[in-house]
């Protein structure tokens, strides 16, 4: 249980950047990261309470934030920013 | 023994992630925060996987995990050099104490080194 806690501060850190960030790739590599860090606290919650099926979401989420940063790469290849 | 191996392994990933998010909170601009946020929490999450996957053993839960670390072993950096390519061609800038510019150097470009003087952060 104390591992999850621990990782609470670590995914809010990511939620600071994504709301502050002042590029798109910043918010975007905060939510990736994010991702990441939920996919490794569903991980303890499913070792804490035995319950095998929470690995699928967590390899769900991981998939999804992959999907997700590669395509806001292609759109940032793609079209110029301001900043 | 295991268990203790689990336990060390467990916690040194919890730490690995919480560093990386501090790097990403806190470093100058995007190309440090990338780095630090993507290594750090790469090898953090791959050890809390492992952990897990020593204090179960080889059951669905321990098997599911290793897949799980394997994946994101292989794709977080993909998906952040992808993103460092595109911000770097759409032009973000560098921090003002950056010292080598080689990407758009060898693209042909002007660099793209922040030569604004302190006018970011104070």
């Amino acid at each position: 249980m104390v591992p999850i806690i621990v990782l609470i501060p670590a995914a809010l850190f990511c939620l600071y950047r994504a709301l502050i960030g002042p590029s798109i790739a910043d918010r975007a590599i905060a939510v990736d990261m994010m991702g990441v860090v939920f996919s490794a606290i569903t991980g303890l919650i499913a070792l804490q309470y035995k319950l095998n099926y929470l690995l699928d979401i967590s390899i769900a989420l991981a998939v999804i934030s992959f999907i997700g940063a590669l395509a806001l790469a292609k759109f940032l290849e793609k079209r110029s920013l301001d900043d | 023994m295991i268990s203790v191996l689990a336990l060390i392994f467990l916690w040194l990933g919890v730490v690995f992630v919480l560093l990386g998010a501090l790097g990403l909170a806190r470093f100058p601009d995007l190309y440090n925060r990338m780095q630090a946020a993507t290594k750090c929490v790469t090898l953090g999450v791959c050890g809390i996987m492992l952990g897990i996957f020593l204090r179960s053993g080889f059951n669905p839960l321990g098997v599911k995990a290793l897949i799980c670390a394997v994946f994101i072993l292989f794709t977080v950096p993909v998906s952040s050099h992808a993103l460092v390519r595109g911000s770097l061609i759409a032009g973000v800038k560098l921090w003002k104490g950056t010292v080598k510019d080689d990407f758009t150097a060898d693209r042909g470009g002007t660099s793209i080194i922040d030569k604004t003087p302190e006018t970011e952060g104070k």
